[in-house]
Protein backbone atom coordinates (compact mmCIF):
# COMPACT_ATOMS: atom_id res chain seq x y z
CA UNK A 1 0.00 0.00 0.00
CA UNK A 2 1.34 3.44 -0.86
CA UNK A 3 2.17 5.90 1.90
CA UNK A 4 -0.52 8.41 2.91
CA UNK A 5 0.49 11.91 1.85
CA UNK A 6 -0.44 14.48 4.52
CA UNK A 7 -1.43 17.99 3.41
CA UNK A 8 -1.33 20.50 6.23
CA UNK A 9 -3.92 23.14 5.37
CA UNK A 10 -4.56 24.19 8.98
CA UNK A 11 -4.82 27.91 9.65
CA UNK A 12 -4.96 29.13 6.09
CA UNK A 13 -7.55 31.24 4.32
CA UNK A 14 -6.13 31.47 0.84
CA UNK A 15 -5.97 29.33 -1.20
CA UNK A 16 -7.67 27.25 1.52
CA UNK A 17 -8.02 23.54 2.25
CA UNK A 18 -10.05 22.35 -0.74
CA UNK A 19 -7.81 24.24 -3.19
CA UNK A 20 -4.79 22.62 -1.50
CA UNK A 21 -6.38 19.19 -1.87
CA UNK A 22 -7.13 19.77 -5.56
CA UNK A 23 -3.51 20.90 -6.11
CA UNK A 24 -2.03 17.79 -4.50
CA UNK A 25 -4.61 15.48 -6.07
CA UNK A 26 -3.31 16.51 -9.49
CA UNK A 27 0.22 15.48 -8.47
CA UNK A 28 -0.90 12.12 -7.01
CA UNK A 29 -1.19 8.75 -8.76
CA UNK A 30 -4.47 6.82 -9.07
CA UNK A 31 -4.86 4.75 -5.90
CA UNK A 32 -2.90 7.18 -3.69
CA UNK A 33 -4.51 8.32 -0.45
CA UNK A 34 -4.18 11.94 0.67
CA UNK A 35 -4.93 13.12 4.19
CA UNK A 36 -6.03 16.73 4.42
CA UNK A 37 -5.62 18.51 7.76
CA UNK A 38 -7.95 21.47 8.12
CA UNK A 39 -9.07 23.82 10.88
CA UNK A 40 -11.83 25.19 8.62
CA UNK A 41 -15.20 23.87 9.81
CA UNK A 42 -16.49 24.07 6.24
CA UNK A 43 -14.04 21.41 5.05
CA UNK A 44 -16.03 18.58 6.65
CA UNK A 45 -18.84 19.25 4.17
CA UNK A 46 -17.00 20.92 1.27
CA UNK A 47 -14.44 18.19 0.68
CA UNK A 48 -16.87 15.20 0.51
CA UNK A 49 -19.14 17.22 -1.81
CA UNK A 50 -16.29 17.77 -4.27
CA UNK A 51 -14.93 14.23 -3.89
CA UNK A 52 -18.31 12.77 -4.74
CA UNK A 53 -18.98 15.12 -7.65
CA UNK A 54 -15.60 14.57 -9.27
CA UNK A 55 -15.58 10.80 -8.65
CA UNK A 56 -12.75 10.20 -6.15
CA UNK A 57 -13.29 8.16 -2.95
CA UNK A 58 -13.74 9.33 0.63
CA UNK A 59 -11.74 7.09 2.96
CA UNK A 60 -12.60 8.78 6.23
CA UNK A 61 -13.20 12.03 8.05
CA UNK A 62 -12.72 12.69 11.75
CA UNK A 63 -12.12 15.65 14.02
CA UNK A 64 -9.22 15.31 16.44
CA UNK A 65 -9.02 18.32 18.72
CA UNK A 66 -9.58 21.35 16.48
CA UNK A 67 -8.32 19.64 13.35
CA UNK A 68 -10.30 17.77 10.70
CA UNK A 69 -8.43 14.79 9.26
CA UNK A 70 -10.01 14.02 5.91
CA UNK A 71 -8.71 11.07 3.88
CA UNK A 72 -9.39 10.81 0.17
CA UNK A 73 -8.29 8.22 -2.41
CA UNK A 74 -7.58 9.31 -5.96
CA UNK A 75 -9.83 7.19 -8.18
CA UNK A 76 -9.39 8.68 -11.65
CA UNK B 1 29.56 35.36 4.47
CA UNK B 2 28.43 34.81 0.86
CA UNK B 3 24.73 35.46 0.25
CA UNK B 4 23.29 34.32 -3.07
CA UNK B 5 19.81 35.35 -4.26
CA UNK B 6 18.41 33.30 -7.15
CA UNK B 7 15.57 35.13 -8.91
CA UNK B 8 15.23 38.84 -9.64
CA UNK B 9 11.47 39.25 -9.46
CA UNK B 10 9.38 40.77 -6.69
CA UNK B 11 10.67 38.65 -3.80
CA UNK B 12 14.33 38.41 -4.80
CA UNK B 13 14.67 42.13 -5.56
CA UNK B 14 13.13 43.24 -2.26
CA UNK B 15 15.34 40.85 -0.27
CA UNK B 16 18.52 41.88 -2.07
CA UNK B 17 17.86 45.62 -1.65
CA UNK B 18 16.85 45.24 2.00
CA UNK B 19 20.00 43.24 2.69
CA UNK B 20 22.19 45.76 0.86
CA UNK B 21 20.92 48.47 3.22
CA UNK B 22 20.95 46.47 6.43
CA UNK B 23 24.42 45.09 5.71
CA UNK B 24 25.98 48.17 4.06
CA UNK B 25 28.91 48.29 6.49
CA UNK B 26 29.61 44.56 6.18
CA UNK B 27 29.42 44.80 2.38
CA UNK B 28 31.87 47.73 2.37
CA UNK B 29 34.44 45.91 4.46
CA UNK B 30 34.05 42.67 2.48
CA UNK B 31 32.76 40.69 5.47
CA UNK B 32 29.66 39.94 3.37
CA UNK B 33 29.11 39.53 -0.38
CA UNK B 34 25.69 39.75 -2.00
CA UNK B 35 25.06 38.28 -5.46
CA UNK B 36 21.87 37.97 -7.51
CA UNK B 37 21.39 35.56 -10.41
CA UNK B 38 18.34 36.03 -12.59
CA UNK B 39 16.91 34.81 -15.87
CA UNK B 40 16.18 38.25 -17.31
CA UNK B 41 17.73 41.72 -17.48
CA UNK B 42 14.21 43.17 -17.26
CA UNK B 43 11.74 43.23 -14.38
CA UNK B 44 8.03 43.11 -15.16
CA UNK B 45 5.26 44.49 -12.95
CA UNK B 46 2.98 41.51 -13.56
CA UNK B 47 -0.27 42.89 -12.06
CA UNK B 48 -0.22 45.48 -14.88
CA UNK B 49 -1.11 42.71 -17.36
CA UNK B 50 -4.75 42.87 -16.24
CA UNK B 51 -4.88 46.49 -17.45
CA UNK B 52 -3.09 45.62 -20.72
CA UNK B 53 -5.82 43.05 -21.41
CA UNK B 54 -8.41 45.87 -21.32
CA UNK B 55 -6.38 48.44 -23.28
CA UNK B 56 -5.79 50.56 -20.17
CA UNK B 57 -1.99 50.24 -20.02
CA UNK B 58 0.66 49.80 -22.67
CA UNK B 59 2.95 46.80 -22.11
CA UNK B 60 6.20 48.79 -22.30
CA UNK B 61 5.21 50.72 -19.16
CA UNK B 62 5.33 47.48 -17.12
CA UNK B 63 9.10 47.04 -17.42
CA UNK B 64 12.25 48.44 -15.81
CA UNK B 65 15.86 47.37 -16.28
CA UNK B 66 16.57 45.01 -13.40
CA UNK B 67 20.02 46.50 -12.78
CA UNK B 68 18.46 49.96 -12.29
CA UNK B 69 16.35 48.61 -9.40
CA UNK B 70 19.29 47.21 -7.45
CA UNK B 71 21.59 48.83 -4.90
CA UNK B 72 25.11 49.29 -6.25
CA UNK B 73 26.60 46.84 -3.74
CA UNK B 74 24.66 43.92 -5.26
CA UNK B 75 26.61 41.91 -7.84
CA UNK B 76 24.04 41.12 -10.53
CA UNK B 77 24.30 38.53 -13.31
CA UNK B 78 21.76 37.52 -15.91
CA UNK B 79 22.70 33.86 -15.84
CA UNK B 80 19.94 31.47 -14.79
CA UNK B 81 20.76 28.64 -12.41
CA UNK B 82 20.67 25.18 -13.99
CA UNK B 83 21.92 23.05 -11.10
CA UNK B 84 21.34 23.43 -7.37
CA UNK B 85 23.91 21.44 -5.35
CA UNK B 86 22.53 22.16 -1.90
CA UNK B 87 24.73 19.73 0.00
CA UNK B 88 27.87 21.33 -1.51
CA UNK B 89 26.40 24.83 -1.03
CA UNK B 90 26.85 25.80 -4.66
CA UNK B 91 24.90 26.41 -7.84
CA UNK B 92 25.92 26.10 -11.48
CA UNK B 93 24.50 28.43 -14.10
CA UNK B 94 23.53 28.22 -17.75
CA UNK B 95 26.95 29.61 -18.72
CA UNK B 96 28.61 26.90 -16.59
CA UNK B 97 29.74 29.31 -13.90
CA UNK B 98 29.82 28.04 -10.35
CA UNK B 99 28.70 30.19 -7.41
CA UNK B 100 29.42 29.04 -3.85
CA UNK B 101 27.33 30.42 -1.01
CA UNK B 102 26.82 30.30 2.73
CA UNK B 103 23.19 31.43 2.54
CA UNK B 104 20.98 30.81 -0.48
CA UNK B 105 17.66 32.51 -1.24
CA UNK B 106 15.40 30.93 -3.88
CA UNK B 107 12.75 33.19 -5.44
CA UNK B 108 12.33 31.80 -8.94
CA UNK B 109 8.55 32.36 -9.16
CA UNK B 110 6.04 30.23 -11.05
CA UNK B 111 4.84 29.64 -14.62
CA UNK B 112 1.47 28.85 -16.10
CA UNK B 113 1.04 25.44 -17.72
CA UNK B 114 -2.01 25.72 -20.02
CA UNK B 115 -0.54 22.92 -22.17
CA UNK B 116 -1.57 20.44 -19.46
CA UNK B 117 -5.25 20.86 -20.43
CA UNK B 118 -6.11 19.68 -23.96
CA UNK B 119 -7.27 22.58 -26.12
CA UNK B 120 -6.59 25.33 -23.59
CA UNK B 121 -3.64 26.93 -25.41
CA UNK B 122 -5.44 27.14 -28.77
CA UNK B 123 -8.91 27.70 -27.37
CA UNK B 124 -8.56 30.42 -24.76
CA UNK B 125 -7.36 33.95 -24.11
CA UNK B 126 -5.27 34.61 -21.04
CA UNK B 127 -3.75 37.78 -19.60
CA UNK B 128 -1.02 35.96 -17.66
CA UNK B 129 1.71 36.89 -20.18
CA UNK B 130 2.43 40.03 -22.18
CA UNK B 131 1.65 38.38 -25.53
CA UNK B 132 -1.49 36.81 -24.05
CA UNK B 133 -2.77 40.09 -22.61
CA UNK B 134 -2.34 41.90 -25.96
CA UNK B 135 -4.04 39.05 -27.82
CA UNK B 136 -6.89 39.03 -25.29
CA UNK B 137 -7.43 42.77 -25.75
CA UNK B 138 -7.66 42.33 -29.52
CA UNK B 139 -10.14 39.47 -29.07
CA UNK B 140 -12.26 41.61 -26.73
CA UNK B 141 -12.23 44.51 -29.18
CA UNK B 142 -13.43 42.27 -32.00
CA UNK B 143 -16.10 40.65 -29.86
CA UNK B 144 -19.60 41.70 -30.90
CA UNK B 145 -21.60 39.62 -28.42
CA UNK B 146 -22.21 36.05 -27.29
CA UNK B 147 -21.15 33.78 -24.46
CA UNK B 148 -18.00 34.56 -22.49
CA UNK B 149 -16.70 31.82 -20.18
CA UNK B 150 -14.08 32.33 -17.47
CA UNK B 151 -12.20 29.24 -16.26
CA UNK B 152 -9.69 28.90 -13.44
CA UNK B 153 -6.91 26.31 -12.96
CA UNK B 154 -5.45 25.17 -9.64
CA UNK B 155 -3.09 26.40 -8.29
CA UNK B 156 -2.56 29.80 -9.88
CA UNK B 157 -0.83 32.98 -8.87
CA UNK B 158 -2.91 36.00 -7.87
CA UNK B 159 -6.03 34.29 -6.50
CA UNK B 160 -7.97 37.55 -6.76
CA UNK B 161 -7.53 37.71 -10.55
CA UNK B 162 -10.60 35.57 -11.42
CA UNK B 163 -13.03 37.97 -9.74
CA UNK B 164 -11.12 41.04 -10.97
CA UNK B 165 -11.23 39.98 -14.61
CA UNK B 166 -14.95 39.23 -14.27
CA UNK B 167 -15.71 42.70 -12.91
CA UNK B 168 -13.55 44.23 -15.62
CA UNK B 169 -15.28 42.27 -18.39
CA UNK B 170 -18.66 43.52 -17.17
CA UNK B 171 -17.47 47.15 -17.15
CA UNK B 172 -15.69 46.80 -20.49
CA UNK B 173 -18.76 45.50 -22.32
CA UNK B 174 -20.96 48.07 -20.58
CA UNK B 175 -18.70 50.90 -21.74
CA UNK B 176 -18.86 49.53 -25.28
CA UNK B 177 -22.65 49.49 -25.03
CA UNK B 178 -22.94 45.74 -25.73
CA UNK B 179 -23.33 44.32 -22.22
CA UNK B 180 -26.90 43.22 -23.06
CA UNK B 181 -25.52 41.14 -25.94
CA UNK B 182 -22.98 39.34 -23.74
CA UNK B 183 -23.57 36.44 -21.36
CA UNK B 184 -20.72 36.16 -18.81
CA UNK B 185 -20.29 32.84 -17.02
CA UNK B 186 -17.72 32.35 -14.29
CA UNK B 187 -16.47 28.85 -13.44
CA UNK B 188 -14.63 28.13 -10.21
CA UNK B 189 -12.98 24.93 -8.89
CA UNK B 190 -14.39 24.81 -5.33
CA UNK B 191 -17.91 25.06 -3.94
CA UNK B 192 -18.09 28.84 -3.64
CA UNK B 193 -17.10 31.61 -6.03
CA UNK B 194 -13.80 32.42 -4.31
CA UNK B 195 -11.37 30.51 -2.14
CA UNK B 196 -11.53 33.18 0.59
CA UNK B 197 -14.95 32.85 2.18
CA UNK B 198 -15.39 36.57 2.84
CA UNK B 199 -14.39 37.43 -0.73
CA UNK B 200 -16.97 34.90 -1.96
CA UNK B 201 -19.63 36.43 0.32
CA UNK B 202 -18.79 39.91 -0.97
CA UNK B 203 -18.54 39.00 -4.65
CA UNK B 204 -21.67 36.82 -4.96
CA UNK B 205 -24.26 39.61 -4.61
CA UNK B 206 -22.10 41.77 -6.89
CA UNK B 207 -22.13 39.04 -9.56
CA UNK B 208 -25.91 38.74 -9.13
CA UNK B 209 -26.31 42.51 -9.50
CA UNK B 210 -24.18 42.51 -12.68
CA UNK B 211 -25.98 39.50 -14.13
CA UNK B 212 -22.87 37.30 -14.11
CA UNK B 213 -23.74 33.60 -14.04
CA UNK B 214 -21.53 31.19 -12.12
CA UNK B 215 -20.86 27.49 -11.77
CA UNK B 216 -18.85 26.22 -8.82
CA UNK B 217 -17.07 22.85 -8.49
CA UNK B 218 -15.88 23.22 -12.07
CA UNK B 219 -12.36 21.90 -12.69
CA UNK B 220 -11.49 22.18 -16.35
CA UNK B 221 -10.77 18.83 -18.04
CA UNK B 222 -10.58 19.87 -21.68
CA UNK B 223 -11.52 22.46 -24.24
CA UNK B 224 -13.23 21.20 -27.38
CA UNK B 225 -11.82 23.94 -29.60
CA UNK B 226 -13.72 22.90 -32.73
CA UNK B 227 -17.15 22.97 -31.12
CA UNK B 228 -16.20 25.67 -28.59
CA UNK B 229 -17.28 23.69 -25.53
CA UNK B 230 -15.52 23.41 -22.16
CA UNK B 231 -15.76 20.15 -20.20
CA UNK B 232 -15.18 19.77 -16.47
CA UNK B 233 -13.74 16.93 -14.38
CA UNK B 234 -17.15 16.97 -12.69
CA UNK B 235 -18.82 16.05 -16.01
CA UNK B 236 -20.49 19.33 -16.84
CA UNK B 237 -20.03 21.41 -19.99
CA UNK B 238 -20.63 24.88 -21.37
CA UNK B 239 -20.63 26.22 -24.91
CA UNK B 240 -18.74 29.50 -25.30
CA UNK B 241 -17.93 32.07 -27.92
CA UNK B 242 -14.97 33.58 -26.07
CA UNK B 243 -13.00 31.67 -23.43
CA UNK B 244 -10.88 33.52 -20.86
CA UNK B 245 -8.59 31.33 -18.79
CA UNK B 246 -6.42 31.63 -15.73
CA UNK B 247 -4.38 28.48 -16.27
CA UNK B 248 -2.97 26.27 -13.52
CA UNK B 249 0.62 26.98 -12.50
CA UNK B 250 3.77 25.08 -11.53
CA UNK B 251 7.04 26.27 -10.11
CA UNK B 252 9.90 26.72 -12.59
CA UNK B 253 11.13 23.62 -14.44
CA UNK B 254 14.61 24.02 -12.88
CA UNK B 255 13.11 23.37 -9.42
CA UNK B 256 11.51 20.12 -10.61
CA UNK B 257 14.59 19.06 -12.59
CA UNK B 258 16.76 19.47 -9.48
CA UNK B 259 14.17 17.60 -7.37
CA UNK B 260 13.76 20.50 -4.96
CA UNK B 261 10.00 20.13 -4.86
CA UNK B 262 7.14 18.32 -6.58
CA UNK B 263 5.55 20.39 -9.34
CA UNK B 264 8.20 23.03 -8.64
CA UNK B 265 6.85 23.91 -5.18
CA UNK B 266 9.64 23.78 -2.60
CA UNK B 267 8.74 22.41 0.87
CA UNK B 268 9.12 25.48 3.08
CA UNK B 269 8.79 26.11 6.82
CA UNK B 270 5.70 28.28 7.41
CA UNK B 271 7.32 30.64 9.89
CA UNK B 272 11.09 30.50 9.27
CA UNK B 273 10.72 30.34 5.46
CA UNK B 274 13.65 27.93 5.25
CA UNK B 275 13.64 24.96 2.91
CA UNK B 276 12.81 21.72 4.70
CA UNK B 277 16.11 20.08 5.67
CA UNK B 278 18.32 23.11 4.90
CA UNK B 279 18.62 25.87 7.50
CA UNK B 280 20.81 27.96 5.17
CA UNK B 281 18.33 27.92 2.26
CA UNK B 282 15.46 30.44 2.31
CA UNK B 283 12.49 30.21 -0.04
CA UNK B 284 9.88 32.85 -0.80
CA UNK B 285 7.22 33.98 -3.22
CA UNK B 286 5.41 31.77 -5.67
CA UNK B 287 7.85 28.85 -5.51
CA UNK B 288 7.13 27.89 -1.88
CA UNK B 289 4.67 25.10 -1.14
CA UNK B 290 3.14 27.23 1.63
CA UNK B 291 -0.63 27.37 1.97
CA UNK B 292 -0.42 31.09 1.24
CA UNK B 293 -1.67 32.90 -1.87
CA UNK B 294 0.92 33.20 -4.61
CA UNK B 295 1.08 36.99 -4.77
CA UNK B 296 3.61 39.77 -4.96
CA UNK B 297 2.22 40.88 -1.64
CA UNK B 298 3.07 37.58 0.09
CA UNK B 299 6.52 37.67 -1.56
CA UNK B 300 7.00 41.21 -0.22
CA UNK B 301 6.12 40.41 3.41
CA UNK B 302 8.15 37.19 3.28
CA UNK B 303 11.12 39.12 1.86
CA UNK B 304 11.06 41.56 4.78
CA UNK B 305 11.16 38.69 7.29
CA UNK B 306 13.95 36.85 5.48
CA UNK B 307 16.05 40.00 5.02
CA UNK B 308 15.76 40.81 8.72
CA UNK B 309 16.73 37.25 9.60
CA UNK B 310 19.73 37.01 7.28
CA UNK B 311 20.96 40.41 8.50
CA UNK B 312 20.58 39.34 12.12
CA UNK B 313 22.39 36.06 11.44
CA UNK B 314 25.30 38.10 10.10
CA UNK B 315 25.20 40.53 13.03
CA UNK B 316 24.28 38.39 16.04
CA UNK B 317 24.33 34.84 14.73
CA UNK B 318 20.60 34.08 14.95
CA UNK B 319 17.30 34.88 13.18
CA UNK B 320 14.91 37.30 14.90
CA UNK B 321 11.58 37.17 13.06
CA UNK B 322 8.87 34.77 11.96
CA UNK B 323 6.46 35.07 9.03
CA UNK B 324 2.82 35.20 10.16
CA UNK B 325 1.25 34.52 6.76
CA UNK B 326 0.50 38.18 6.06
CA UNK B 327 -0.96 39.09 2.66
CA UNK B 328 -2.56 42.36 1.49
CA UNK B 329 -4.35 42.26 -1.84
CA UNK B 330 -6.11 45.02 -3.67
CA UNK B 331 -9.27 43.83 -5.40
CA UNK B 332 -10.26 45.82 -8.49
CA UNK B 333 -14.07 45.69 -8.65
CA UNK B 334 -14.36 46.96 -12.21
CA UNK B 335 -12.78 49.97 -13.89
CA UNK B 336 -13.40 52.61 -11.22
CA UNK B 337 -13.85 50.88 -7.85
CA UNK B 338 -11.77 48.63 -5.63
CA UNK B 339 -11.52 47.12 -2.18
CA UNK B 340 -8.84 45.04 -0.46
CA UNK B 341 -8.29 41.83 1.52
CA UNK B 342 -5.74 41.69 4.32
CA UNK B 343 -5.21 38.45 6.24
CA UNK B 344 -2.65 36.16 7.80
CA UNK B 345 -2.51 32.53 8.95
CA UNK B 346 -4.92 33.15 11.82
CA UNK B 347 -7.14 36.08 10.84
CA UNK B 348 -9.42 36.06 7.81
CA UNK B 349 -9.95 39.25 5.78
CA UNK B 350 -12.84 41.55 6.54
CA UNK B 351 -14.07 42.86 3.20
CA UNK B 352 -15.26 46.48 2.93
CA UNK B 353 -17.60 47.66 0.14
CA UNK B 354 -15.64 48.72 -2.95
CA UNK B 355 -15.11 52.45 -3.47
CA UNK B 356 -13.41 54.86 -5.83
CA UNK B 357 -10.60 55.91 -3.51
CA UNK B 358 -9.31 52.33 -3.16
CA UNK B 359 -9.23 52.13 -6.96
CA UNK B 360 -7.10 55.28 -7.12
CA UNK B 361 -4.90 53.90 -4.35
CA UNK B 362 -4.35 50.78 -6.45
CA UNK B 363 -3.59 52.94 -9.53
CA UNK B 364 -0.99 54.82 -7.44
CA UNK B 365 0.43 51.55 -6.14
CA UNK B 366 0.93 50.46 -9.76
CA UNK B 367 3.61 53.21 -9.86
CA UNK B 368 4.73 52.88 -6.23
CA UNK B 369 5.67 49.24 -6.93
CA UNK B 370 9.03 50.43 -8.25
CA UNK B 371 9.82 52.08 -4.90
CA UNK B 372 8.55 49.00 -3.14
CA UNK B 373 10.93 46.60 -4.93
CA UNK B 374 13.79 49.02 -4.30
CA UNK B 375 13.03 48.34 -0.65
CA UNK B 376 11.96 51.95 0.01
CA UNK B 377 8.33 51.28 0.96
C1 LIG C 1 -1.88 38.95 -14.38
C2 LIG C 1 -1.29 38.95 -13.02
C3 LIG C 1 -1.83 39.76 -12.03
C4 LIG C 1 -1.29 39.77 -10.76
N1 LIG C 1 -1.85 40.61 -9.82
C5 LIG C 1 -1.31 40.66 -8.58
C6 LIG C 1 -1.83 41.58 -7.62
O1 LIG C 1 -2.77 42.34 -7.89
N2 LIG C 1 -1.26 41.59 -6.39
C7 LIG C 1 -0.21 40.77 -6.06
O2 LIG C 1 0.26 40.86 -4.93
N3 LIG C 1 0.29 39.89 -6.96
C8 LIG C 1 -0.22 39.82 -8.21
N4 LIG C 1 0.30 38.95 -9.14
C9 LIG C 1 1.30 37.92 -8.71
C10 LIG C 1 2.71 38.42 -8.58
O3 LIG C 1 3.15 39.06 -9.74
C11 LIG C 1 3.62 37.24 -8.26
O4 LIG C 1 3.03 36.47 -7.25
C12 LIG C 1 4.99 37.72 -7.80
O5 LIG C 1 5.65 38.35 -8.86
C13 LIG C 1 5.82 36.56 -7.25
O6 LIG C 1 7.09 37.00 -6.91
P1 LIG C 1 8.34 35.99 -7.00
O7 LIG C 1 9.52 36.78 -6.58
O8 LIG C 1 8.01 34.73 -6.33
O9 LIG C 1 8.43 35.62 -8.56
P2 LIG C 1 8.63 36.59 -9.82
O10 LIG C 1 8.32 38.01 -9.49
O11 LIG C 1 7.82 35.97 -10.93
O12 LIG C 1 10.17 36.46 -10.14
C14 LIG C 1 10.81 35.28 -10.49
C15 LIG C 1 12.22 35.63 -10.94
O13 LIG C 1 13.01 34.45 -11.03
C16 LIG C 1 13.79 34.53 -12.19
N5 LIG C 1 14.17 33.16 -12.57
C17 LIG C 1 13.41 32.19 -13.11
N6 LIG C 1 14.12 31.08 -13.28
C18 LIG C 1 15.37 31.32 -12.83
C19 LIG C 1 16.57 30.56 -12.75
N7 LIG C 1 16.63 29.31 -13.18
N8 LIG C 1 17.68 31.16 -12.23
C20 LIG C 1 17.64 32.45 -11.79
N9 LIG C 1 16.53 33.20 -11.86
C21 LIG C 1 15.41 32.65 -12.37
C22 LIG C 1 12.91 35.26 -13.20
O14 LIG C 1 13.69 35.83 -14.24
C23 LIG C 1 12.31 36.32 -12.29
O15 LIG C 1 13.17 37.42 -12.18
C24 LIG C 1 -0.18 38.94 -10.45
C25 LIG C 1 0.39 38.15 -11.44
C26 LIG C 1 -0.14 38.14 -12.71
C27 LIG C 1 0.49 37.29 -13.78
Amino acid sequence: MSEVKVIDACNTFCPGPLMELITYMKQAQIGDTLELLSTDQGSAADVPEWVEKVGHQMVGSEKIGDVWHIKVRKAK
Amino acid sequence: MRILVVGGGTGGTIIANNLARRLSAELRTGKVSLTMLSASDRHMYQPGLLYVAFGQMMPDTLYRDQASLLEASIEFHVDPVKHFMLDERRVKTQSDRVFDYDILVIATGSRMVPEEIPGLVEGSETFYSEAGAIKMYKALRNFKGGRVAIVVGVPHKCPIAPVEVTFSLHDYFKTRGIRDKVEIKYHYPINRIHSIENVAKWAKPEFDRMGVAYETLFNLKEVDVQNKVIHSEEDTEYAYDLLISIPAHRGMAVIEENRLGQAGWIPTDRHQLTMEGYDNVYVLGDTTNLPVSKTGSAAHFEAEVIADNIASIVKIGTPVREYDGKVYCFIEAGHDQATYAMFNYLNPPDLKPANKSMHWFKMSYNQMYWSSVRGLL
